[in-house]
């Protein structure tokens, strides 16, 4: 079938995507990778020098580093297993016939359509916050003290915010690959004696396999340059609590105006990014044969 | 008489403006009420130069700030007059970033300008960003509170009379506390008033070798005195409140005193926005009697970028946006108390803005005790009151202030925060080269 | 017998379904009905749900400092602009990994959507810099090229998994009689794949209008989406609730409203290859 000819038309076709993602990644790379040896302070033009890796050094020993490390990590890894949980449970419920399914299934998906930015405003100030916010005017209607969340529990705060935001999401590729299963064989099984249990791990669950792999790796993707939510709602704090890596840059870059840190930091940054791709695509070819 | 004259001047200005090119000003400019004020009256200024369009980016401070910074110093010319603080104006006008303010208008009366406002805006003589509002920091505080128990603040309080006071006033059932302070980091936010209060301990950021002073005794006892207070009588959730927030608390009535800029007292003895409207008094920020007050200096400041191609419009609007006449024009629309204050002389002697304005006084007196050339009880090698007039300041000043403010939050010591700005500012200070 | 126990199954179905969804939807439906408030209600204790004085002031008062329209505009120019750009670049890419692909196909895929991992903000002054250099600050055009550039690797990779499901015969038969690449195209594959292209180009709309780092910081006031739009009511002084509420409420309800009714064209080609 792919002849000499097609095989030609193929690169062609091909050419003005791979060309402009290439000119996308590689021009702004060089541009980076050659500030990352300076010593550049966008406020103090005229003294750039060749420092060697002296921003390396400062980044990678940056005491913040790890923890911004850490962060991302959680961040990432929190926010998928819930999804994905939540998600099948979500499917799960609403694969089932029920009066209003339509209403409820839009009221689900909702959260998806919010920007970040004001998913992150509502959350910190009209639902979290421990004075005025809607959760503490709960609690102190049931006589218990507000609980103040960015300030107790920042990062499963931000993991909660960004749970919200990406649930509806994975609700809807899971729900899809639901609904393809193959009904006839779930009563086969019902037939046979097997429990429920039984059923979702053995039967739904496996089905499910791909559906989850695709969530991981489109959220992941999305997820590790989380940024405006930690912006708006605690600015990285208190202390490093919620700086992930992408934070930890943009406190380089933009806040010290630091370019030559920042771009050692973003070079960092792509590293760590390539080996979670590296992973990622391993696992993506043993579930997805593309 | 003078007014038709001034009539006709408008209308000749007018008809020779319109000649001209039609022109579009970008102005980039902080969400303060101060500033959507200035973009609601700026139809006033409209009707005198209808040939100059102008077209507003209003973003949050931090927001603004990063996107005016990289404009100015990647030379983007994406906006015509920048909105920048005290802080920014020394150090662009120093990279010639900034174009001489020299064609105000002969009415502008620059000699008018606070001193202690007008000397961190001037280079050389010249003006190169002018004053929109400015402000020092003062106690705000509730007088029916501090009169129900039976407590009388001095008009120049102490850091120990504050303290037993706040402890005293706090009421955490019926959400009442006896002071509200920064805790969000930030170096505009908790480190505007950490340093501030710092300077009134005997501390200082650096000495004379540029060396970071965060291991020092009054370091220490300014952050312990600073945490025990808030622990035993601040709001919950200190650690993420900044001025907007706890402008609010104090606004419903949930502070018996808050220490923050004199811009505030506009806002919380406005009885449309605010609960408590009638029953806030005011003082000087605390001392520990060591001669430095813990009040800072601030500015808002129009300035416009060197490589502008429309100065001339651009020095036209801030001619009229910091005039005597644009404070006039707020108190006839707006009535007085809502004036932008802290930039000029007349309007503090102006007695219908005394009698409309009872925080006036202490705005005035707050502003002429700070004093940015000499901070510290100590000598430094630096100017600036609540920051360090270096470029590399910003960052330090945000990492350091998200030390304190997890210290803040419970998650460190005093001990392990002053430690860990210790260690920050010495690495950041010795990569800038100023540590050798 | 058994059709009570379904129907009893039923509503206790519809119970948790009902509350799960209202749940979710809540901090929606809050800010909504805050943007009607006065600001001293917003923060009323305790609140008040549906019982308030109604008013319009917050969104008159948003109007009034800001000209939503224009943000609006800007919006819907960038992300229908940066989608259809994107379509027009990926629709033949996607056709040559669907069905000529090579050993390396999966390789490029990937590679592809691997440049979506990169932080921006590490790459934001580099592209500042360029920006300023070929005028591009501040435009529309400018912001477009962006989103274009950094959703394309979705766009391929949606085409790609949902052109593979057509079977490549259909294809070959057109060639057989005589179609050149182009009319194969479009005049035989695209029509083939309209729900796949549908639901490709409503999910990347959803994604370029809520891109909030590149929008922002490219932007000034002429090109300023609404996520600019959004970032001058972030913690204004004072009270700020309502308004906050009313200004979220506008930057989100249109692409609320679109994601609400295209839901079922969405859904349908939104599967990334998972289901077989």
């Amino acid at each position: 079938m792919a002849t000499a000819h097609s095989r030609a038309a193929a690169r062609l076709t091909m050419s003005p995507a791979v060309i402009l993602l290439l000119g996308w990644m590689l021009i702004p790379l060089v541009m980076t990778l050659y500030f990352s040896f300076l010593r550049y302070n966008l406020l103090m033009p005229g003294t750039e020098e060749f420092i060697g890796t002296l921003n390396y050094q400062y980044f990678l020993t940056d005491p913040a580093f790890f923890s911004a490390l850490f962060n991302t990590l959680a961040l990432v890894g929190g926010v998928l297993v819930l999804t994905i949980a939540g998600g099948i449970g979500l499917a799960l419920l609403l694969d089932q016939p029920f009066w209003g399914r339509g209403i409820v299934r839009l009221l689900v998906i909702a959260p998806f359509f919010v920007m970040p930015t004001v998913s992150a405003l509502v959350w910190k100030n009209m639902l979290m916050n421990p004075v005025n916010g809607l959760f503490a005017a709960i609690a102190k209607g049931l006589g218990l003290q507000p609980f103040d969340f960015l300030a107790e529990a920042p990062l499963s705060s931000i993991i909660l915010i960004v749970t919200w935001q990406w649930l509806p999401f994975a609700t809807l590729i899971l729900l899809t690959a639901l609904q393809s299963l193959d009904r006839e064989r779930l009563e086969a099984a019902e037939m046979d004696g097997a429990g429920a249990l039984d059923r979702f791990l053995h039967i739904i669950l496996p089905h499910l396999a791909r559906a989850m792999t695709v969530v991981t790796l489109i959220q992941t993707i999305f997820l590790l340059s989380v940024f405006a939510e930690i912006l708006v709602t605690t600015n990285g704090g208190p202390g490093t609590a919620t700086t992930n890596i992408t934070y930890l840059v943009y406190a380089q870059s933009l806040l010290q105006f630091d370019v030559g840190g920042g771009s050692a930091g973003g070079i960092v940054a792509v590293v760590l990014a390539n080996i979670v791709a590296v992973f990622l695509m391993r696992m993506i070819g043993r579930n997805l044969d593309i | 008489m003078k007014r038709a004259l001034s009539l006709i001047g408008a209308a000749v200005a007018a008809f020779l403006g319109s000649s001209a090119q039609a022109e579009t000003l970008s102005i980039a400019t902080v969400n303060n009420g101060d500033m959507i004020r200035m973009q609601k009256l700026s139809e006033h200024f409209n009707k005198a130069h209808p040939d100059i369009t102008l077209n507003w980016v209003t973003l949050e401070e931090n927001v603004l700030r990063q996107r005016v910074t990289t404009d100015i110093a990647a030379k983007g010319g994406q906006y015509d007059i920048l909105t920048i603080g005290t802080y920014e104006v020394p150090i662009w006008t120093k990279q010639k970033w900034l174009m001489p303010l020299t064609k105000l208008g002969a009415n502008y009366d620059v000699e008018d300008l606070l001193p202690s406002i007008r000397s961190g805006l001037t280079t050389d003589g010249t003006l190169y960003a002018a004053p929109f509002y400015g402000e020092s920091s003062m106690v705000m505080y509730r007088k029916d509170l501090f009169e129900k128990a039976g407590l009388t603040m001095p008009e120049a309080p102490t850091w120990a009379f504050v303290s037993d006071a706040a402890r005293k006033l706090t009421d955490k059932k019926a959400e009442v506390y006896g002071i509200c302070l920064r805790g969000k980091a930030g170096w505009g936010e908790n480190m505007a008033f950490l340093s501030a209060m710092a300077n009134s301990f005997g501390a200082s950021w650096f000495d004379m070798t540029w060396k970071p002073q965060f291991n020092t005794d009054p370091w220490k006892q300014t952050l312990t005195t600073y945490l025990g207070l808030m622990k035993d009588a601040g709001p919950p959730g200190a650690s993420s409140n900044g001025f907007n927030e706890n402008l609010a608390l104090f606004q419903s009535g949930k502070c018996a005193m808050w220490i923050d800029a004199t811009v505030a007292a506009s806002f919380v003895s406005n009885p449309a926005q605010s609960k408590v409207a009638d029953k806030v008094g005011y003082a000087l920020a605390p001392d520990t009697g060591l001669g430095k007050r813990s009040n800072w200096l601030w500015a808002w400041n129009l300035a416009i970028p060197a490589s502008s191609k429309k100065g001339d419009a651009a020095q036209a609007f801030i001619s009229w946006a910091t005039s005597k006449e644009y404070l006039d024009l707020v108190a006839k629309e707006e009535g007085w108390a809502n004036v932008p204050p802290g930039t000029r002389t007349s309007l503090y002697t102006n007695p219908e803005y005394r009698k409309a304005a009872p925080f006036a006084d202490l705005t005035l007196k707050s502003i002429q005790a700070a004093d940015p050339q000499h901070p510290t009880v100590q000598p430094v090698p630096y100017t600036g009151v609540q920051f360090v007039a270096i470029p590399e300041f910003q960052g330090i000043g945000t990492a350091v202030g998200q030390a304190f403010s997890a210290a803040l939050a419970g998650q460190t010591t005093a001990d392990q925060a002053l430690q860990t700005a210790q260690t920050l500012a010495t690495r950041e200070m010795t990569k800038a080269g100023y540590i050798k | 017998m058994a059709r009570a126990a379904t129907n009893r199954r039923m509503l206790v179905v519809t119970l948790i379904a009902w509350a799960v969804g209202i749940v979710i939807f809540f901090p929606i439906l809050w800010t909504v009905l805050t943007s009607f408030k006065t600001e001293s209600e917003a923060v009323a204790t305790p609140p008040t749900f549906l019982a308030f004085h109604w008013t319009l002031e917050n969104y008159s008062e948003v109007q009034q400092r800001s000209d939503y329209f224009l943000h609006f505009w800007n919006s819907v120019v960038i992300s229908v602009g940066s989608t259809l750009l994107g379509l027009l670049v990926a629709v033949p890419a996607a056709w040559s990994m669907a069905f000529v692909p090579g050993k390396r196909t999966r390789d490029v895929l990937m590679w592809m959507l691997s440049t979506k991992m990169l932080p921006p903000v590490g790459v934001l002054i580099p592209i500042y810099l360029l920006f300023r250099d070929f005028g591009l600050l501040d435009s529309r055009i400018g912001l477009v090229i962006v989103l274009t550039l950094i959703n394309l690797p979705i766009i391929v990779w949606m085409l790609f998994t949902y052109f593979r499901e057509i079977p490549g015969e259909i294809l070959e038969a057109s060639r057989m009689d005589g179609a050149g690449l182009k009319e194969e195209i479009l005049f035989v594959l695209l029509p083939m794949a309209v729900p796949g292209i549908a639901s490709t180009l409503l999910l990347n709309i959803i994604l370029a209008w809520n891109e909030a780092f590149w929008t922002l910081n490219l932007s000034a006031s002429q090109s300023a989406p609404l996520t600019a739009f959004i970032a001058s009511y972030s913690s204004p002084e004072g009270l700020f609730y309502a308004k906050l509420s009313a200004a979220s409420t506008m930057a989100v309800a249109p692409i609320l409203v679109l994601g609400w009714f295209s839901q079922k064209q969405l859904v349908r080609g939104l599967t990334f290859g998972a289901v077989k």
